[in-house]
């Protein structure tokens, strides 16, 4: 240590370099600013009264935790906080995951015709921008559409009879090629001597499903659920270009009562504090799937 | 069971191995694929014929073939107008989403920087958070600096709010090329921004690409931000046009309506295949399809 001191900084480790600041700082200053500020300044209107029009929108004020106060009796935010729960535990967790597995383990035994085609079609479902999702998935469900056609019902509008569950399919549809690519990956890179060895001790399709594929896909499934959940947490176009949160409240999820508190019913402070609760949500599944991935860092 | 362990064993990929017989297992794979198929391809399908029928209506139907939807949309002003905004929204945001990507994902990925894994680790937790739905506080925000309805602010927020995961793509691929290239630069005597312009770029151009057309495909379908943050009528790209079509009931026809989503949809589903199609190993994604 003493001779390393006389003979200056040592040369087999790597110096912090003033250019790698200069490098980042673009960066940081763009994340700072409409990044951190916004989350920071959210912390602040979301407790305050401020409004779009009027004279709250000059002179508002901090209102401590009267917005809180004010969700626990707002009948819409509770019914949306269970839509939000609905539509992410239904179309995402649940049908995005396991029909996406479904397909992962269709198309690795299908002949290669079928898989092209299928695969392909579910990936452009995929590509598509949103908003035409929304668009055939609305021309889709109307009465008159292909849907009431198949279910023989020509007169039924299926967006007002079922408006939560043809959003959920609309979603559903867009989103399962995510996780049918994540699960094609985890079966692709399955160790096969574990897999031959299962097949030559004779275990069923069924057995060696669950008790070998299953339990080695376990850090993928775990992955996919808690992106999963990130990414439709915050669905916003799709449902509102279709419904606009109706019939009625029918489909008014979190994200979508945060633009209508905010921007139809001019509630800025209010629509912040609910913004506020999703962004914890996020938050916390996000810091668990930062958690899960904390390895590969 | 005994036609399944017939089957050859396949580790990797599926091999094409001719079957002595056909089990009931394999035929119901096929079968309830392509009734999957089925579930995915329709929907899409009444875009495509609509657009080319000349009295389409919700279900779809075998078309009678006209072009004039696509006459009349390309003869629409507000159908070209939101084209333009919305290459500029998306143009704007993937430049300096890449670029500000690129030059904080080298330091990250070659430099010695302190607290560098939790920054990295702060970078990946802000990718995951719902940033589309803080579009009120920053709404109140451009009201103050007057920023309201330009795509150029509007696009600086997509870019905000897309670059924590650019970043994280960026410096992945950067992981990936070889440190010894830009050694044997360095001792050559070069600064590290001409290493950066002239080893590192040629050899990430691949991990560019995928993080450009990546952040250009999301800004280019962005529908809430551009919605709340711009309102003349020429400053509204494409989604919100669509949007505003699908609500005036009886303005806009069935079939102008899917040729214009139609025409909105292709350069998307085209950048997918380029990336797919050249950058697979990226993204191990091309063995889903191919």
């Amino acid at each position: 240590m003493a001779v390393a001191g006389t003979l200056g900084p040592r040369l087999d480790r790597e110096r912090f370099q003033w250019s790698s600041l200069l490098m980042l700082a673009p960066g940081s200053v763009l994340l700072l600013v409409l990044f951190l500020g916004p989350v920071l300044y959210a912390l602040y209107i979301g407790f305050t009264n401020l409004a779009l029009v009027g004279s709250r929108s000059r002179d508002y004020s901090f209102t401590g935790l009267e917005n809180v106060t004010r969700m626990l009796g707002d009948y819409v935010f509770i019914k949306s906080s269970w839509l939000t729960i609905l539509f992410v535990v239904g179309s995402a967790i649940v049908g995005q995951s396991v029909l996406g597995m479904l397909l992962a383990i269709l198309l690795r035994n299908a002949v290669v015709p079928i898989r092209a085609v299928v695969g392909s079609v579910v990936i452009v479902a995929w590509v598509l921008p949103e908003i035409t999702v929304a668009l055939i998935w609305y021309a889709f469900s109307q009465a008159g559409g292909t849907l009431s056609i198949l279910l023989g019902h020509t007169s039924s509008n299926y967006l007002v009879l079922v408006p939560m569950l043809i959003v959920s399919l609309a979603n559903l549809w867009r989103n399962v090629a995510f996780s049918m690519l994540v699960f094609s990956a985890g079966l692709r890179n399955l160790p096969s001597e574990v897999l031959e060895a299962a097949e030559v001790e004779g275990a069923s399709v069924f057995r060696r499903y669950r008790l070998v594929i299953l339990p080695l896909l376990r850090p993928t499934i775990v992955t996919n659920l808690l992106l999963v959940t990130i990414l439709n947490l915050s669905e916003f176009t799709l449902i509102y270009a279709m419904t606009q949160g109706g019939p009625g409240i029918e489909t008014t999820t979190l994200p979508i009562y945060v633009y209508q508190e905010a921007f139809v019913f001019h509630q800025l402070g209010y629509g912040t504090a609910i913004s506020l609760v999703l962004v914890l949500i996020g938050a916390f599944f996000s810091l668990l799937f930062v958690r899960a991935s904390r390895s590969q860092v | 069971m005994s036609a399944v362990q017939a089957r050859p064993l396949t580790g990797e990929k599926l091999i094409v191995v001719p079957y002595r017989k056909v089990s009931a297992s394999a035929v119901a794979t096929n079968v309830v694929l392509i009734l999957l198929g089925c579930f995915f391809l329709l929907p899409m399908l009444w875009m495509v014929f609509a657009s080319i029928d000349s009295n389409p209506d919700w279900a779809i139907k075998i078309p009678s073939p006209t072009i004039a939807n696509f006459t009349d949309v390309l003869g629409r002003a507000d159908a070209l107008s939101s084209f333009r905004s919305s290459l500029i929204l998306a143009g704007t945001t993937t430049v300096v989403t890449t670029v500000l990507a690129l030059l904080s994902a080298y330091p990250l990925s070659r430099m010695h920087i302190p607290f560098k894994r939790s920054f990295m680790l702060l970078i990946l937790f802000a990718s995951g958070l719902p940033v589309s739905m803080l579009v009120v506080p920053v709404y109140q925000m451009y009201v103050y600096l007057g920023w309201l309805d330009s795509l150029y602010t509007t696009a600086l927020f997509l870019a905000a709010s897309s670059l924590p995961f650019a970043i994280w793509l960026m410096k992945n691929f950067i992981d990936a090329v070889p440190v010894e290239l830009e050694h044997a630069a360095a001792i050559d005597g070069a600064s590290t921004f001409r290493i950066l312009r002239e080893v590192v770029l040629p050899l990430t151009v691949p991990g560019i690409a995928v993080t450009a057309i990546y952040t250009f495909i999301n800004a280019w379908g962005a529908f809430i931000i551009p919605f709340v943050l711009t309102y003349s009528p020429d400053n509204q790209p494409g989604p919100v046009e669509i949007y505003n079509f699908m609500g005036s009931h009886g303005l806009f026809k069935f079939g102008d309506l899917a040729v214009f989503s139609l025409l909105f949809s292709v350069p998307v589903i085209v950048l997918y295949l380029f990336m797919s199609r050249y950058f697979s190993g990226a993204f191990n994604f091309g063995g889903a399809v191919k």
